[in-house]
């Protein structure tokens, strides 16, 4: 039979969707496992980009840490950590690692976002004597609010697309189904597990891209392609 | 690395994953002078591996992007699909569109290759088409009234004006891409990447995981400081207006 035929039979298998390691609770495992990520990742970048972006400091960390995090494999990572002992092994090494790699799109688009609103604006605020604290709150972030939610689906489809491979380092999710196949040789759950992977992606993807629609006031959404840079200020969106 | 061995490192991966040698045991350090020394050639080896798979991939991948953004800046109803095509690709997990592609390569370089020219391709088709979309319509009005013809035109006056933006996706693809190889150890391939999950799968050794990491980390960080380096040579007028 050929693998496609093969991997259709797979996934029609009741037996292959229940029980610890069926594709439901694999897929459980999956979003549990992202969504811790990006919650860690969510309450260290955001605090730091608030923080820098209203006072003003630290740009050129935010770009290096941006441009440094592309170049650690994220396979190098999980297992560093995971050899760090017993205790630290699957679940815990897996989350820190793709916390780790989901704050820079986070940290950045905060950054840039503050940033990025209308000094002007900011002085208004300030002369109709709201505090340092109001104006964060009231003016900054809700004007920032379109980057933060673009960093938060780049960071959170980038983590469950990531954590796939917590599977090669013993933590579970999706991956485990393609890890299997590779194991007894199977083309046709190779293929079925690659595909429940890559649907589990385009939905969270499809999810907020819908949701950061909503977030986006119309006149701010843009149609144009942009570049992506070396710098990440340039390409936040 | 032959079928046969990579099915058997699958096999062991299974099983040791659910048992765990203690780390105390032996001494396991971080970093060690004689792995190094015992396993130079075995090293090297992996890295020249790991720099042919990049650049292999980019190569590929910037012959059909330059094309293909050309398209999608001319042909105005094409741009759309074309990028977001390459969007959904790029969105899929590397080691789901590997694992998909291995039943109809087997388990060797191909699927790695075929994976990372995919990822690639969203990068530079979306730098080609903004690069080529930057260039003034007074600057190709005048080429034009100078007799340029579409050729002349695309070789002389887009190209060169796009240049910059182009480097910069293939600086960017590059990063990635030295990074992402490392996942092609899952199904047989991966330069460095093999090395960092063999020592995984070893008992943790750690010496050949921090070592193949570093190597990686090294490699990426020297082709971005390398194609920095060459996008200034080429793009001489940029220098200026960059800093």
């Amino acid at each position: 039979m050929n693998p496609i035929t093969d991997a259709v039979v797979w996934l029609n298998d009741p037996d292959n969707w229940q029980g610890p390691q069926g594709i439901l609770s694999l897929t459980g495992q999956h979003l549990w496992i992202s969504f811790l990520a990006v919650l860690i990742a969510c309450a260290i970048a955001w605090s730091l980009g608030l923080w820098l972006g209203h006072t003003g400091r630290g740009g050129n960390a935010v770009v290096v840490i941006s441009n440094a995090s592309r170049a650690i494999p994220t396979l190098a990572l999980l297992t560093i950590l995971s050899s760090i002992g017993a205790w630290f092994f699957g679940t815990p090494a897996t989350v820190i690692s793709l916390a780790v790699f989901a704050i820079p799109p986070l940290l950045s688009n905060t950054y840039v976002g503050i940033r990025g609103v209308d000094p002007d604006v900011v002085d208004a605020a300030r002369g109709m004597g709201l505090s340092a604290s109001q104006t964060l709150w009231r003016v900054e972030v809700p004007l920032a609010i379109p980057l933060i939610a673009a960093g938060f689906r780049t960071a959170a489809v980038q983590v469950v697309a990531t954590t796939t491979l917590a599977a090669l380092v013993g933590g579970g999710g999706l991956g485990n189904i393609i890890n299997l196949g590779l194991g007894q040789q199977k083309s046709g759950v190779i293929l079925a597990g690659g595909f429940l992977v890559a649907v589990l992606a385009l939905a969270t993807e499809g999810i907020l891209a819908l949701a950061q629609r909503m977030l986006t006031p119309g006149r701010v959404r843009r149609k144009t392609t942009k570049p992506i840079t070396a710098d990440p200020a340039g390409a936040a969106a | 690395m032959s079928n046969l061995q990579a099915v058997i490192r699958y096999g062991a991966l299974h099983s040791d994953t659910a048992v765990l040698a203690s780390p105390a045991d032996a001494p396991n350090p971080w970093l060690s002078w004689s792995y190094l020394q015992d396993n130079a050639g075995s090293i090297l080896n992996h890295f020249l591996e790991h720099v042919t798979l990049t650049l292999e991939s980019i190569v590929i991948a910037t012959v059909i992007a330059i094309p293909l953004g050309l398209l999608a800046s001319r042909v105005r109803w094409l741009a759309a699909p074309i990028v977001g095509i390459t969007g959904v690709m790029y969105t899929i997990p590397s080691l789901a569109l590997f694992a998909a592609l291995v039943p109809f390569t087997g388990l060797n370089d191909t699927p790695v290759v075929v994976g990372l020219v995919m990822y690639a391709l969203l990068i530079l088709v979306r730098n080609t088409v903004a690069g080529l979309n930057g260039v003034p319509e007074e600057v190709r009005d005048a080429a034009r009234g100078m007799g340029y013809g579409a050729g002349k035109m695309f070789w002389q006056v887009d190209l060169p004006i796009a240049l910059p933006s182009i480097m910069t996706g293939i600086r960017v693809a590059t990063v990635s891409t030295v990074a992402l190889v490392t996942v092609g150890a899952a199904v047989g391939s991966g330069g460095l990447g093999q090395l960092i999950l063999q020592g995984f799968n070893q008992n943790f050794y750690r010496a050949q995981i921090v070592t193949a990491s570093l190597l990686c980390v090294v490699l990426a960080l020297f082709a971005d400081v390398l194609l920095a380096t060459v996008t200034k040579m080429l793009s001489p007028w940029a220098r200026r207006r960059a800093t």
